[in-house]
C-alpha cells in the first residue's frame, strides 16, 4: 500500500492556550510538501503534536497514517509506525553515546527477533555517517552533547536515513548550516525520495527549497495554512517576503499564542 | 543510661579476645584504649542524616570461621565476584579469613599481601607504624569501635620501585547477622611503586536474619611518586548497616585514585577523603549510588590541600528510587600555603520516583589565594524532553528511561580503569537498577 497520510481538523494546545486552529494536510508517498511562514506562526508545534510532545495537547482532530489515527498512539509507537521528526532543537543525553543510541533505535523499530548484529550495524552506521561526511568520532560522542548546531542537523538526518521511516517532517533542518553543510544534508534527504515516502520540510527561508524542491508549498501564519501552491509560491516567498500574503487575507499579526 | 548499651564492647572483652586470638600486646593494648574511647566518644555526625536511628550497635560476636581449601568451596555469590584466574585474592566470611592467596611473583619483590590479622602477627613493626595513623582511632565512636573490634582485613606494602601490574583482590562476605563482620584495609605503597586493589564487600544473611552492621575503614599511605588504585563495591542485603571511613594520605607527586559503588540495600554511611599533603599530589574520587525502597545514604567525599601544586577531583553521581534517599556531601579544603592546588568537585543526584529524596552539598573551605577550585551540583529528575526524543526513535518509554539513568552513571562507570570490576560494577547497577 502506497503511504498516504491525513490530517485534517488538527488543533493544538499549550498550556490551555490553542496554538493550532486546524490543520489540513493531505501528503501522499513521493511527494514533498514544504510548510513555511515567519517565526511563531505554529509550524514547530504542528511538527511536535504530529510526533506527540508531552507538552502539546491535541484537542482536536486526526492524523491518519496508511489508515491509523498517529494521534491515538504513544510517541514510540508513532515512530514504528512509521512518523519521523528531525527537530528544531534536538535534546542531548549525556552518558549515552551516539551508537548505542543510534543501535537501540534501529532495533526498536526492525522488532524483537529481527535486530542487527554489531557488525552489521557498525558497517551500516558508518556508510551513512560518510554520505553526510561527518567525523567517525561522532559515533562514540555522547548523544548530540556539545554537537554544533550544524553536527546536530546532520545527526538528525543520519538518524532518518538509518531509520527509513515513511513520513519524514524536518523542523528548521536548515537552520545552522553553512552552504556545504546545507548541500549536504540536501542530498541525504533527496537519496531517501521514494515513492513510499512523503516529506514534509519546515523552514522560514526559501534557500533550502533550492535544494530540495517541493511539490506544494504551504504558508503557515496564526496557527492555520493560510495559502498553498507549487513551488513557484515558494520563489515569490523569497522575492517578496510575507507582506503580500497578509495584505491578501487582511491579516495585521501573523503570529499565534503571544497575547 | 550505662555506657554499654550504647556501645557493643568494653575493655575486658575486647582485650580478652585480642589476647585469645594470639595478638601482640600492642595490638591487645590498642584494642583496650580503643574500647574505652568507644565508650566516651559520640557517633559521626554528617549533615541531615540522623544516623542514630539506625541500628548501630548490632556487631554481633567475633567468629571464626572455616577455611576452605578451594575457591570452587566458596559460596556462589562470592565465587561470581572472583576475577577469573586470579592468584592474588583474599576472602573474608564474617570475623575471619577463609581464603588467602598471593603468586609468588609478587611476595619474592618484597611485596607483602595478607590479611591484617596475620600481618599485625609477622609483620608486626610495619603495621603498627600506620595501623589508625591515617584514620584516628579517638575521632569518634565509629572509629574507636572499630579499632576495638575490626577483625580479618587487608595489608598491602609495595617496596620502592616496585610495580604490581595485576590487581590484588579481596573479598568481604557476611552470611551471619551475628558475627562481626569489620574488616580493617591497610595499604602502605612506598616511594614510586604503583598497585591496584579491588574489593567487594557482600551479604548473604538469609531470610528474616537480624540486622547486622559493617563498621569500616580504610587507610592507604601513598609515598612520594606511588600511585595507588583503590576500587570498592559494596552491595550488602537490606538487613546492613555499612559504615565505611576511607581515608588516603599523600606525599610529594603521590597519585591516589578512588572508585566507590555504594550499592548497598540497606543504610549506609560513606565518606571518602584524600589528604595531599606533598607538593605535587593528586586524588580522583569517583562515587556512584544507587538507592531504592526506603534506604537512607550518606555519601561524602572529602580533599584536603597543604601540598602546593596539589590537585584533586572528586565526582559523585547517585540514583535514588522508590522512597530512597541521598545526602551527598563534597568538602574541598585548600589550606595556607597550598599555592596552586586545583580542587574539583561535582555531585549529582537522579531521582526516580517523587518520593525520593536528594541533596547535594558541595563546600569549598579555601584559605589561600593562589588557587583554583570549582564544583557543581543537581538534583533532578529524569527529563522528560529526553524521554520524548528517544522515544520519537522508536525506542520505548522504558528503554529510554533506561538509556537516560545509565548515562547519568556512565561518567563513572565508563572511567574504572579495571575491566573486570567495570563488568561487575554494570551487572550489579543492572540488578539495583531493574530488580
Ligand atoms: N513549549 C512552549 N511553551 C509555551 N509556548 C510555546 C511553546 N512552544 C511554542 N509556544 C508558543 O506557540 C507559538 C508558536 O510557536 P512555534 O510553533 O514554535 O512557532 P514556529 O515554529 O512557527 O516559529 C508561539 O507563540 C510560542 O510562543
Ligand atoms: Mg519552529
Amino acid at each position: 500500500m502506497a503511504t498516504h497520510f491525513v490530517i485534517e481538523g488538527l488543533k493544538a494546545a499549550i498550556d490551555g492556550k490553542e496554538i493550532l486552529k486546524g490543520i489540513n494536510l493531505e501528503i501522499k508517498g513521493g511527494e514533498i510538501h514544504a510548510i513555511m511562514g515567519p517565526n511563531g506562526t505554529g509550524k514547530s508545534t504542528l511538527a511536535s503534536a504530529l510526533m506527540g510532545h508531552p507538552k502539546y495537547e491535541v484537542t482536536e482532530g486526526t492524523a491518519v497514517l496508511d489508515g491509523e489515527d498517529i494521534l491515538e498512539m504513544g510517541v514510540d509507537e508513532r515512530a514504528l509506525a512509521g512518523l519521523f521528526l528531525a527537530m528544531q532543537y534536538p535534546s542531548e543525553i549525556p552518558g549515552v553515546t551516539n551508537s548505542d543510541f543510534l543501535r537501540s533505535a534501529l532495533n526498536a523499530r526492525l522488532g524483537e527477533g529481527n535486530e542487527i548484529s554489531l557488525i552489521k550495524f557498525i558497517r551500516k552506521m558508518e556508510s551513512k555517517m560518510k554520505e553526510l561526511e561527518m567525523n567517525p568520532e561522532f559515533a562514540h560522542r555522547y548523544l548530540n552533547e556539545g554537537f554544533s548546531g550544524g553536527e546536530k542537523k546532520r545527526n538528525e538526518i543520519l538518524q532518518m536515513m538509518l531509520l527509513d521511516p515513511k513520513i519524514v517532517v524536518l523542523d528548521e533542518i536548515d537552520s545552522g548550516l553553512d552552504i556545504d553543510a546545507l548541500r549536504i544534508v540536501s542530498q541525504g534527504v533527496n537519496a531517501m525520495r521514494s515513492e513510499d515516502r512523503g516529506f514534509l520540510i519546515i523552514t522560514h527561508y526559501q534557500r533550502l527549497l533550492n535544494y530540495i524542491t517541493p511539490d506544494y508549498v504551504h504558508v503557515m501564519m496564526q496557527g492555520r495554512i493560510v495559502k498553498s501552491g507549487g513551488p513557484e509560491l515558494a520563489q515569490r516567498l523569497e522575492n517578496e517576503g510575507y507582506d503580500w500574503v497578509k495584505e491578501e487575507l487582511g491579516i495585521v499579526d501573523e503570529t499565534v499564542g503571544q497575547a | 543510661m550505662s555506657t554499654q548499651l550504647t556501645t557493643p564492647t568494653n575493655r575486658q572483652a575486647a582485650e580478652a579476645l585480642a589476647r585469645s586470638k594470639g595478638e601482640p600486646n600492642w595490638l591487645v593494648e590498642l584494642r583496650g584504649e580503643s574500647a574505652e574511647l568507644a565508650g566516651t566518644l559520640g557517633w559521626p555526625k554528617p549533615e541531615k542524616v540522623r544516623i542514630e536511628r539506625w541500628n548501630l550497635t548490632a556487631v554481633g560476636q567475633y567468629e571464626q570461621p572455616a577455611t576452605v581449601g578451594a575457591i570452587s568451596e566458596l559460596p556462589e555469590v562470592v565465587r561470581e565476584l572472583v576475577t577469573e584466574g586470579t592468584e592474588n585474592l583474599i576472602v573474608q566470611r564474617n570475623s575471619g579469613i577463609v581464603w588467602n592467596q598471593f603468586a609468588n611473583e609478587y611476595a619474592s619483590k618484597g611485596v607483602i599481601f595478607t590479611d591484617l590479622e596475620t600481618a599485625c602477627k609477622e609483620h608486626g613493626e610495619l603495621v603498627q607504624k600506620y595501623l589508625f595513623q591515617a584514620v584516628a582511632k579517638d575521632e569518634d565512636k565509629l572509629t574507636a569501635l572499630q579499632s576495638a573490634i575490626w577483625n580479618g582485613g587487608v595489608f598491602i606494602y609495595v617496596p620502592k620501585n616496585v610495580e604490581v601490574e595485576l590487581p590484588l583482590q579481596a573479598i568481604f562476605y557476611n552470611d551471619n547477622a551475628e558475627a562481626t563482620f569489620a574488616p580493617h584495609i591497610l595499604i602502605v605503597a612506598d616511594n614510586n611503586s604503583r598497585v591496584t586493589y579491588v574489593d567487594c564487600v557482600v551479604s548473604e544473611p538469609g531470610a528474616g536474619s537480624a540486622p547486622f552492621v559493617h563498621p569500616s575503614v580504610v587507610e592507604v599511605f601513598v609515598k612520594p611518586g606511588a600511585h595507588v588504585r583503590f576500587s570498592s563495591i559494596h552491595h550488602m542485603g537490606e538487613t546492613g548497616v555499612d559504615m565505611s571511613i576511607r581515608r588516603a594520605v599523600i606525599e610529594n607527586d603521590g597519585q591516589m585514585e578512588w572508585i566507590i559503588g555504594d550499592l548497598n540495600d540497606g543504610n549506609t554511611l560513606s565518606d571518602t577523603k584524600s589528604i595531599l599533603k606533598g607538593t605535587g599530589s593528586t586524588s580522583d574520587a569517583k562515587v556512584i549510588s544507587v538507592g531504592k525502597n526506603a534506604q537512607q545514604n550518606s555519601l561524602t567525599t572529602q580533599a584536603v590541600h597543604f601540598g602546593k601544586s596539589s590537585d584533586s577531583n572528586m565526582v559523585t553521581r547517585a540514583v535514588m528510587k522508590d522512597s530512597a534517599s541521598a545526602i551527598i556531601n563534597g568538602i574541598t579544603k585548600i589550606e595556607k600555603g597550598a599555592t596552586k592546588a586545583n580542587g574539583v568537585q561535582t555531585e549529582k543526584v537522579l531521582m526516580l520516583s517523587p518520593k525520593a529524596r536528594g541533596d547535594a552539598n558541595p563546600i569549598l573551605l579555601i584559605d589561600e589565594d593562589d588557587v583554583t577550585a570549582g564544583h557543581a551540583a543537581s538534583v533532578g529528575q529524569v527529563n522528560p524532553e529526553q524521554v520524548y526524543y528517544l522515544m520519537s526513535r522508536g525506542i520505548s518509554k522504558q528503554d529510554a528511561e533506561r538509556l537516560i539513568i545509565y548515562g547519568f552513571l556512565a561518567p563513572v562507570v565508563s572511567e574504572i580503569p579495571v575491566e573486570a570490576v567495570r563488568g561487575q560494577l554494570q551487572s550489579l547497577l543492572q540488578r539495583k537498577l531493574e530488580g
